[in-house]
C-alpha cells in the first residue's frame, strides 16, 4: 500500500552518530522502519544503536543491501552526501537538512542525471519532514502516530501543515497510503508532479492531496499533470494568501517573484484543471472526505 | 541578502564588468567634490538604498552644475525614499553614489536568475533596456531572450555570442559583450549570488558596453562560505524586527495588520495567516518559531511581535510533532511570567499530548482564550482584536 517505502525497505542513516541523526534514527526504529545501519565517515566499524556504522555509502550498501537513505548531514556537506548516495546505489533518498545553498542543489540535480534510468536515484527534499507509509515505515522526522494507514496519497512542501492535514484526515476516518514531503527549497529533488506520477501508478492509492504554497512553478505543473494524466481525483491547498510579493515566508522557496506564483493565482490554476480546492486550512479533512465519497 | 549598487559595481569590477567612474559620498560637500573631480559635465546623483525602481521615485538625479549636485544631495540625504518596491514606509538614504555621465546610444536589459522550472540558472536579456523585467514580460514578451545554462559546463562562449547577436549588438561589440556576460555568470557562481541584474547595460556613443546600474542578491544559505560578501550587509536597510528575529534564528516578516502570530513551521504559519484573513482579520506578521519552543524562545518571540505597536490580539498556533504539547504549554506559561502581553491571547495546540498541554494552560489561571481548530482559533482572535479596537 505505498510508493517509495514500505516495511521491507532497508534504510541507512547518513549522519548517523550525530545528535539529530541519533534522535530520529531511534524514532524511526520505534515506528518499525527497517533501519539497517548508518554512515559516519571515520566511525566505520563501530556500532551505534546496536546497528553497524560504515565509513562510506558503498560499503554500507554492499554489507546491508540497503536501498533507501535519509540525510541529516549539516548543510555545508549535505549536497555531497546526497551525491554519494546516488553514486553508491541508493534508490530513494530523503534529504531532511535545511539551509543547503541553492547552487549546491543545482549541482546535485545535474550530477544525478549521469546514471542510466535503471539505477537513477529518486530524491525528495531537502528541507522537508520526510516520507511515511503509515503502519509500515517512516523515513522522516514526523510524529508517526498522527498518520492513519489508508488509500490517499499526500504530497506537500511543508512539515507542520502536512501534520495538520494528516490529523484532520484521520479525524474524518481517512487514511494515507504514503505521505511525501518535497520540501520548501527552490531547487528540490522531486516536484509535486513527480510524486503524483508515482501515486497515479500505485494500485493502493485512490486519491491525492497536494499541499502547495506560494513561489515557483511546481503547483502549476502539478495542475497540468492532474488534468492531462491523472485518472485519480486530486484535491489541493495553496498556502500564502496573505504573503506580500517579494518577501520570503520562512521557506527559501516561498517567495512570489513573478506571474502565477501567488496563492490566489495557483488556486485558479488548480480550479481550471478540475482539481478540488481545499478552501481553507481547516478543511483538509472535509474536502478529502467529499472527494473519496464520490469514488 | 541584498547589497547596494556601489557595492555590486565594486564586486563586478573584479569580473571585468565596465562601469563609469563613481564615488560614494555622505554629504552635499562630498557630492560636489566628487562631481568636480570626475571632470564630466553631467553626473548622476544616485540614492543608495536596497530597492530597484529608484529612478521613477526621484532617487536618481542628473545634474549639470555644482548647485544642482548640492541641491540633489541635500534633498535626498537623510530622507526616506519610497519606491514601489520598498513599501509605504520607504528606505532611509544615508549615502549617495555620484557617477560620471555617459553618452548613451542604446540600453539593454540583462539578468542572471534561478530558473525554478528548469532548476538551473538562466540568462535573461532584452534589447529593450531601461524597463523593468515584469513590464517587459507584459508589454514586449517577444523581446526577451533566454539562455539556459548547464551547471556542468557553465556559460559557453557560443551561448554568450548567441545572446550578443540576438540583442543586435554589432560585430565590434560582440567581444566585449561575451566577456561581460561570462563575467557576470562567473561572479554569480563564484559568489553564490541568487540574482545579478544589469538594467540598463548601455552601449555608449563611443562603442563601449557599460553597466549603468547593478543589482545583486545573495543566497543566505551560502553566506557561510563567503565572508567577503557577508561583510557587505547593510543592516540599516533592513526592518530592525527582522534583523532581531534572524539573530535569534526566528523567521519573521512584518505585515500591515493587527493580529500578531506565532506558529511553528513556515507552511502552517502561512496557512494560519490565510485563516485569519478568511475570518475577516489581517495578520500583523509572519513568525515561524521552528521546532523547539523553549520558554526563552517563546518569550523572545512574544517580545518581537509586540514591538509592533499596532498588534491588538495575538494568536499562537502550535502543532507539536516531535515536541509535546505539555512542553509547549510549559514554555508559554513561563514566557507569560516574564512578558506582559497587554493584548488578548488565543492559543491553539494540537498533536502529541494535546490534552495535557491544554489542561496545563487552563489550570494556569492565565487569561488565555483556548481554541480547538484552526478555524475556531482564527475566529476567536479576530473577535478579540475587534473587541480591543472598540
Amino acid at each position: 500500500m505505498s510508493i517509495l517505502i514500505n516495511k521491507d525497505t532497508k534504510i541507512l542513516i547518513q549522519g548517523f552518530t550525530g545528535r539529530i541523526g541519533t534522535f530520529h534514527a531511534k524514532e524511526m526504529l520505534e515506528y518499525g522502519s527497517n533501519v539497517v545501519g548508518g554512515v559516519t565517515p571515520g566511525k566505520g566499524g563501530q556500532a551505534h544503536l546496536n546497528l553497524p556504522v560504515f565509513n562510506t555509502i558503498k560499503e554500507a550498501v554492499d554489507a546491508t543491501g540497503a536501498t533507501a537513505s535519509i540525510v541529516f548531514v549539516p548543510a555545508a556537506a549535505a549536497a555531497d552526501s546526497i551525491m554519494e548516495a546516488a553514486d553508491g546505489g541508493i534508490k530513494y533518498c530523503v534529504a531532511i537538512t535545511d539551509g543547503i545553498p541553492a547552487q549546491d542543489m543545482i549541482r546535485v540535480k545535474r550530477f544525478m542525471l549521469r546514471y542510466p534510468k535503471e539505477r537513477k536515484m529518486i530524491l525528495t527534499g531537502p528541507n522537508c519532514a520526510g516520507s511515511i507509509t503509515p503502519g509500515e515505515a517512516m523515513l522522516g522526522i514526523m510524529p508517526g502516530h498522527i498518520y492513519e494507514p489508508g488509500r490517499v496519497g499526500v504530497v506537500g512542501r511543508s512539515g507542520t501543515l502536512g501534520y495538520e492535514a494528516a490529523s484532520q484526515m484521520k479525524a474524518e476516518g481517512i487514511g494515507i497510503s504514503t505521505s511525501i514531503g518535497i520540501g520548501g527549497d527552490p531547487i528540490n529533488g522531486s516536484s509535486h508532479r513527480d510524486i503524483m506520477e508515482l501515486f497515479e501508478q500505485d494500485p493502493d492509492t485512490d486519491a491525492v492531496m497536494i499541499i502547495g504554497e506560494i513561489g515557483g512553478p511546481q503547483e502549476a505543473e502539478a495542475a497540468e499533470f492532474a488534468r492531462d494524466h491523472m485518472s485519480k481525483p486530486v484535491a489541493a491547498y495553496v498556502a500564502g494568501l496573505t504573503a506580500p510579493k517579494g518577501r520570503r515566508m520562512g521557506h527559501a522557496g516561498a517567495i512570489i517573484s513573478g506571474k502565477g506564483e501567488s496563492a490566489s493565482e495557483k488556486v485558479e490554476i488548480f480550479k481550471e484543471a478540475g482539481v478540488a480546492i481545499v478552501p481553507n486550512p481547516s478543511e483538509f479533512g472535509s474536502t478529502m472526505k467529499d472527494v473519496v465519497s464520490r469514488l | 541578502m541584498h547589497i547596494h549598487e556601489y557595492q555590486a559595481k565594486e564586486v563586478l569590477a573584479n569580473y571585468g564588468i565596465q562601469t563609469q567612474p563613481g564615488t560614494l559620498v555622505y554629504s552635499p560637500d562630498q557630492a560636489v567634490a566628487a562631481y568636480n573631480s570626475q571632470g564630466s559635465a553631467v553626473c548622476a546623483v544616485k540614492a543608495q538604498i536596497h530597492s530597484g525602481a529608484r529612478g521613477k521615485a526621484g532617487g536618481i538625479r542628473l545634474c549639470r552644475s555644482n548647485d544642482e549636485v548640492r541641491r540633489a544631495a541635500d534633498e535626498m540625504l537623510g530622507e526616506k525614499l519610497v519606491t514601489h518596491q520598498t513599501g509605504s514606509s520607504g528606505k532611509l538614504v544615508q549615502k549617495l553614489y555620484v557617477e560620471a555621465g555617459v553618452d548613451i546610444d542604446r540600453e539593454i536589459y540583462l539578468a542572471f536568475v534561478l530558473d525554478r522550472a528548469k532548476q538551473r540558472h538562466v540568462a535573461v536579456a532584452s534589447a529593450e533596456g531601461g524597463m523593468e523585467i515584469e513590464q517587459l514580460a507584459q508589454e514586449k514578451p517577444e523581446s526577451i531572450l533566454r539562455i539556459s545554462i548547464d551547471p556542468a559546463s557553465g556559460m559557453r562562449h557560443f551561448q554568450a555570442q548567441e545572446l550578443a547577436f540576438g540583442l543586435g549588438l554589432g560585430a565590434d561589440l560582440v567581444k566585449q559583450a561575451v566577456s561581460t556576460f561570462r563575467g557576470l555568470y562567473k561572479a554569480m557562481i563564484q559568489l553564490d549570488a541568487s540574482m545579478v541584474e544589469i538594467n540598463p547595460l548601455v552601449v555608449t556613443r563611443d562603442r563601449r558596453l557599460i553597466a549603468l546600474d547593478a543589482k545583486m542578491e545573495f543566497d543566505d544559505n551560502a553566506l557561510f562560505r563567503h565572508r567577503e560578501v557577508a561583510e557587505l550587509r547593510d543592516m540599516s536597510q533592513e526592518d530592525p524586527r527582522e534583523t532581531a528575529a534572524s539573530d535569534h534564528d526566528l523567521s519573521y516578516v512584518g505585515l500591515d495588520g493587527d493580529i500578531g502570530c506565532m506558529i511553528n513551521g513556515a507552511g502552517l504559519a502561512m496557512a494560519t495567516m490565510d485563516m485569519i484573513k478568511l475570518s475577516g482579520g489581517e495578520p500583523a506578521n509572519f513568525l515561524d518559531i521552528g521546532g523547539g519552543a523553549s520558554p526563552e524562545r517563546v518569550a523572545k518571540a512574544f517580545e518581537l511581535v509586540l514591538q509592533d505597536g499596532s498588534v491588538k490580539a495575538m494568536l499562537v498556533n502550535i502543532f507539536a510533532g516531535i515536541n509535546r504539547c505539555d512542553w509547549i504549554a510549559e514554555g508559554l506559561i513561563k514566557a507569560l511570567g516574564v512578558v506582559d502581553l497587554g493584548v488578548p491571547l488565543v492559543v491553539r495546540l494540537s498533536g502529541t499530548n494535546v490534552e495535557e498541554g491544554t489542561q496545563m494552560l487552563v489550570d494556569s489561571g492565565l487569561p488565555i482564550i483556548m481554541a480547538d481548530t484552526l478555524a475556531d482559533a482564527a475566529q476567536k482572535v479576530v473577535a478579540a482584536a475587534q473587541g480591543q479596537g472598540d
